[in-house]
Order: structure tokens, then sequence, then C-alpha cells
């Protein structure tokens, strides 16, 4: 249903002195989703990102927000935006107040209750009248978040908006992002190249490599495909003949022995091993690393764990 | 529109720019002051005399005797000949060319700083107007709202006008308010000879008008004005081309410099008068200075200058409004 999407790229490509550095790419976010955008350092996240906000133009494509193009209807796009680009960088010169009224004073009908409202909403209170020098990347961020959020945007874009920050601090955004999508109704797309970041926070996921989408999908599905089972056992040559009488064994340089992973099955496993004589060290669920999921997704399949 | 002017006052205001610049003004007009002021009390001393009658006299002997003794270059002969002819109408004429006061000083400052100093002032404030915004980021917050690309750019150019404005407005007020203390607060109405030209060598004087000293001051200022704003308009755009701020400062202040240099050199090189940079010196005209290059006139240094400004104009519109922001 068109009134559902808020994002559509539709074939977008970015030339740059003649290298081409976004491959005909191609995809929606939803409303109330979470919409992850995933790929390793230099796959194009932050380009495709800047092309979105209207930064940067497409050599080709199409990009749609909240079904207004961004490049004839410019102005009605951008209102339905909200964005921070790699990082949140305001004027360090002004204070945290005087940075909002600059971004409020460019978009209609945002007044002073709603930058009240933003600096509530981010936990800014406290120091929202010091100037931007003094602030801690953290509160940078968060700081960035509530000039963001000025226009009430259907749609919210992050670029790695977790880089810099502390434990506490991705918890604390991560919570925050939840918040924005299941009680605001907003859609939120985030770039990361941190797959377990993307795994906690997103709906749904697209998978970037060397400017080309190679996958989107829910977190789980794509996940789910890849996970496996290590095992540290003891004698290994014996523990991995059995496995092998079982499943499909791979074995790693560091003597961990994989498996795939099935709730069902892996008692099976762990029982034949005990009643062989194996000792086990150690068992353990492993995620896949972005690594894998990549070498899965670009190489068709390599090890052929199903 | 006047929300988002309002926006870039709010941070010209905050980097204390304006701020920067009066006190540099300041400090410089209390220099000139006391160095006026010491020159005068020496020419008492060796005259003898209050009367500028015998001051202008011993001028023109002065630069006389340099024009015999010593050898120098063929243009600068001309110069100090015009300058004795030029004196010598004001003595024939019974008008003292430096009447004392205020009113004088400022004439006198404003016309030295037209062509270096004011454009230098102005510099500051255009060099960094788009340039910071691409350094620090902030671009990419600032072409992501709701507003079109060239409104924010016009934003940016109208708070420059001001800022010139400004400028120009604060180094009359100071001149005039700070001179004052020491030579007194009149000289508005005294009669000032505008109108020399120079052909050749020569001083034409058949065009020659007898003005209130007021009259000049406001030609100057418009002048001044004019030149600070297509400075002004350069550096802008050099900012909308160049990402970092020294850079374009450098190329700017490089130009400006070699302005300076090239007036007194290029008689020779005719088409250098197309450069912006040899155009600078517009209050010359009204005090009858010869142009760098004959046939210079105030026309045609207002008409080239013109070209340039709108040239710039037209650049820093068209690449900041296609330009690619990374
Ligand atoms: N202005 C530019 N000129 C030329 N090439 C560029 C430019 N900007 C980016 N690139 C190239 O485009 C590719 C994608 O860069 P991009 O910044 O989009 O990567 P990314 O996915 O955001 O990476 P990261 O995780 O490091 O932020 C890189 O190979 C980069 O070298
Ligand atoms: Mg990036």
């Amino acid at each position: 249903m068109m009134s559902n999407v808020t994002l559509e790229v539709n074939s977008v490509r970015k030339t740059i002195r003649k290298r081409e550095i976004i491959k005909d790419i191609n995809f929606t976010v939803r409303k109330g989703e979470v919409f992850g955008f995933l790929g390793p350092n230099g796959a194009g996240k932050t380009t495709t990102i800047r092309m979105l906000v209207g930064l940067i133009k497409p050599t080709a494509g199409s990009i749609r927000i909240c079904g207004y193009d961004v490049k004839k209807d410019y102005k009605k796009a951008m209102q339905h935006l909200g964005c921070i680009v790699e990082n949140p960088e305001l004027y360090p010169f002004l204070s945290g107040w005087n940075n909002l009224l600059h971004f409020a004073r460019m978009l209609p009908n945002v007044g002073e209750e709603r930058m009240m409202e933003v600096v509530k909403l981010v936990g800014l209170e406290q120091r929202i009248h010091d100037t931007v020098k003094t602030y801690s990347l953290g509160m940078r961020q968060r700081l960035g978040i509530a000039q963001a959020m000025l226009n009430r945007p259907k749609l919210l874009i992050l670029d790695e908006p977790t880089n810099g920050l502390d434990p506490a601090g991705i918890r604390e955004m991560r919570q925050f992002i939840r918040m924005l999508a299941e009680e605001e109704g907003m859609s939120v797309l985030v770039s990361s190249h941190l797959l377990s970041e993307i795994q906690l926070l997103c709906d749904r996921v697209a998978i970037i490599t060397k400017g080309e989408i190679v996958k989107v999908g829910t977190v789980s599905d794509l996940l789910s495909v890849q996970e496996r089972m290590s095992w540290r056992v003891e004698p290994i040559e014996l523990g991995k003949e059995v496995l092998r009488s079982l499943t499909e064994v791979m074995e790693t340089e560091d003597g961990y022995v994989l498996t795939s992973f099935d709730e069902e099955e892996t008692p099976k496993w762990n029982k034949a091993l005990v009643k062989h004589g194996v000792k086990i060290l150690e068992m353990n669920r492993r995620l896949p690393t972005l690594e894998d999921l990549f070498l899965e997704l670009t190489d068709g399949g390599g090890a052929g764990i199903e | 529109m006047s929300n988002l002017i309002q926006n870039e006052m709010m941070k010209l205001l905050a980097k204390k720019r304006l701020l920067i610049i009066g006190v540099i003004v300041a400090v410089l007009i209390i220099l000139f002051t006391y160095a006026q002021y010491k020159q005068a009390e020496e020419q008492r001393e060796k005259l003898g005399t209050d009367d500028w009658r015998t001051a202008v006299q011993q001028q023109i002997i002065d630069i006389q005797n340099r024009l015999s003794s010593s050898r120098m270059l063929d243009e600068w002969r001309e110069q100090l000949q015009v300058t004795v002819k030029q004196q010598q109408y004001y003595l024939d004429h019974n008008i003292n060319p430096s009447e004392p006061g205020a009113a004088t000083f400022t004439r006198m400052f404003i016309e030295n700083a037209s062509s270096l100093f004011i454009p230098l002032l102005v510099m500051i404030v255009a060099s960094d107007l788009v340039s910071s915004e691409s350094s620090q980021g902030t671009i990419k917050l600032l072409l992501t709202r709701p507003v079109l690309r060239w409104k924010i750019l016009m934003s940016k150019y109208i708070t420059l006008l001001l800022s010139i404005s400004i400028i120009v407005a604060m180094t009359g007020v100071l001149a005039y308010a700070l001179s004052g203390v020491v030579f007194g607060y009149h000289g508005w109405n005294a009669p000032i000879i505008t109108g020399f030209t120079v052909e050749a060598g020569n001083v034409d004087t058949s065009g020659v008008r007898l003005i209130s000293q007021w009259q000049l001051l406001l030609m100057d200022f418009g002048l001044v004005w004019y030149i600070a704003v297509v400075v002004g308009t350069l550096a802008f755009m050099l900012s909308v081309l160049i990402r970092s701020t020294p850079a374009g400062m450098g190329i700017m202040l490089a130009a400006l410099i070699s302005g300076a240099i090239l007036n007194n050199m290029v008689s020779s090189w005719e088409s250098a008068k197309y450069f912006f940079m040899v155009n600078l010196q517009l209050t010359n005209y009204l005090s009858g200075v010869a142009p760098p290059i004959e046939g210079m006139t105030l026309l045609s240094s207002v008409l080239i200058l013109f070209v340039w400004w709108l040239a710039a104009l037209i650049v820093s519109f068209i690449v900041f409004i296609r330009k690619d922001v990374y």
C-alpha cells in the first residue's frame, strides 16, 4: 500500500569521476519500522544516504519520501525528513538552544513549544543553554537527534548513530530509536557496519557491499540461515567423526568444530558425543559474523551448511 | 527569508567578527590620528607658523627639489608634477587642501583605506561565510531543510551586504569620533576642489568644481562601499568554490596585494586595466590622482568592477545550487 511506504528508492545510481560508486539500488522503508543499512566500510552507505537527503544528486533513478520526489518536490519531501549524516555537526560557538532555534527558523510552524518538547525528549534540559563546544560527544549526538526531530518527521535517517558512544550510550540510543518507531510510528533508517547492532535494533535490513544491495529481508530471516554451533571437544578427531555421522561439519583454525544450529537436533548430537566418550569442553551458539554473511551472500554460499 | 537572515546574523554575532573588526579599525584610527598630529606639529615647528599657505608652498618646494635632483622613474616624476600643479591651483585660489578637523581626517582616512584596508576587513567576514559551513560540516544540516538552496545562499549574501554597510559606516563614525578628540569636530563645510583630470602628465583644470567637504565625503563613502561590495562578492565566490577558508583568504589577499603593487608599475601594460584589483582606487579619480594606466576613467573602472561583481555572483549561485555536498 502506498501510504504505508515512507521511503522509496528506485534504481538509484551514482557515478563520481567515472567511478560507479552506487550501482542500481532499490528498497523501500515502511511506516513504523526500523530499517537497517548494513555494509562494510566503503560500501556506499553514506553516499546513498547523502542522495536520500538531497545533498548529492543521483546520476540516475528516483527517491521518494512520503510520496514526494526529492528532486522535483524538494521542499515537501524535506518537510517529512529528519536526518543526521555522519557526525552530528552543529555550531560549536552557539548554545544548544540557539542551534535548535537556528534550525527551527528554517521550518514551517516550529515554535518554542516544540523546541522545548524535543529537548525533553532527548533529556538535555540541564545543559541546553551551554555552548555546544562544552558538550560531550553523547550530548552532541542527542542534540543532533533533537534537531532532526523538530519538524516531527515521518522518516528519520541516521548514519551510524552509535559511532563513538560508550556501551551505555549505545543501549540508550537503541531504546530511544525503538521507542520512536513503536510509540511515535516513525520510520527510522539506520546505517551501520556492525551486525550486532543492526540485529538488536532493526526489523528489516538491507545488506550493501561495493555499491550494490545484495539482500533485503527481515533480520531473523537473514540470521537464522547462518546460525551455527561451535564445539570444543576432546579428543577432537573422534568428536568430529561422531558429529560428521550426524550432520555436516567444519573446523576452524583455532580448534573449534562448527555445525549448524538446530534446537531439536543439537541435544541429540550432544548425547551421541557423550556416549562415545568425547569430553565436551565448550559448546556455543554462534551468531554469524558480517564476514560470514557477506561470503554467503556474495559467493553464493561457501560452506553450504543448511 | 528574514528568518534565514536572522540566523546568519546570529552566527556572525556569536563569532564576534564585527566586534574584532571594530577593534582593528579603532586601533588603526588612533595610530593615524597620532601620526597626523605629530606631522602637523613638526611642520609647525619647522616653518614657525600655523599658516597653511606656507606649508603648501614648502611642500611644492620640497617636491621640486626632488624632481630636479634625483633620477627617478618617469611615472613617478609625472605623478609628482601633477601634485605640484594641484597644490599650485589650491594656492592660487586660496583654498586649504587639508583644512584641519575631523571631517578632513575622515576623508583622508577613507580615501587611503579604500583599496586595501577596507577590502581586507570585508574579507574577514566574506571569506568564511560559506566555507566555514562546509568545513564544520553544518552545511549538511543547512541543506537538508525544506528551504531551497538559492534562498540559503541569498540570505548569506544579504548578510554580507549588511555587514559591509556596517563596516563602512563604522569606519566613518569611528574615524570622525576618535580623530575629533584631537582635531576638533568640524570641517564639514570646508571647500574642496574636485574634477582635476590628468592627461599625459598635464593637469586639466577645465572641469574643476568647488564643493563642500561633506559632499565629497558622501561620494567617497559611496565609492568605498561599492569597492567593498565588489571585493566582498569575490571573496564570497571563493568561499563557495573552496572548502578551506584560509585558502580562499590567501587567494584574495594575494589578489589585493598584487593590485597594490601593479598599480605602481603597469602603466605600459594596457590590458592590465581589466583586472579588478587595478581598479580599486576609485576615490583617486575624485581627488585627481593620475590613474595607473592611461585612459582609465571613473566610469571605466566602475564598469569593469561591475562586470567582475556580476560574474562572481552568477558563478556563486550556479555552483552552490548545483554542487554535490560531501
Ligand atoms: N567525494 C567522493 N569522491 C570520490 N569517491 C568517493 C567520494 N565519496 C565517497 N567515495 C567513495 O565511495 C565509496 C563509498 O563511500 P561511503 O562513504 O558511501 O562508504 P560507507 O559505506 O559510508 O563507509 P563507512 O562505513 O566507512 O562510513 C568509497 O569507495 C569511497 O571511496
Ligand atoms: Mg559512512
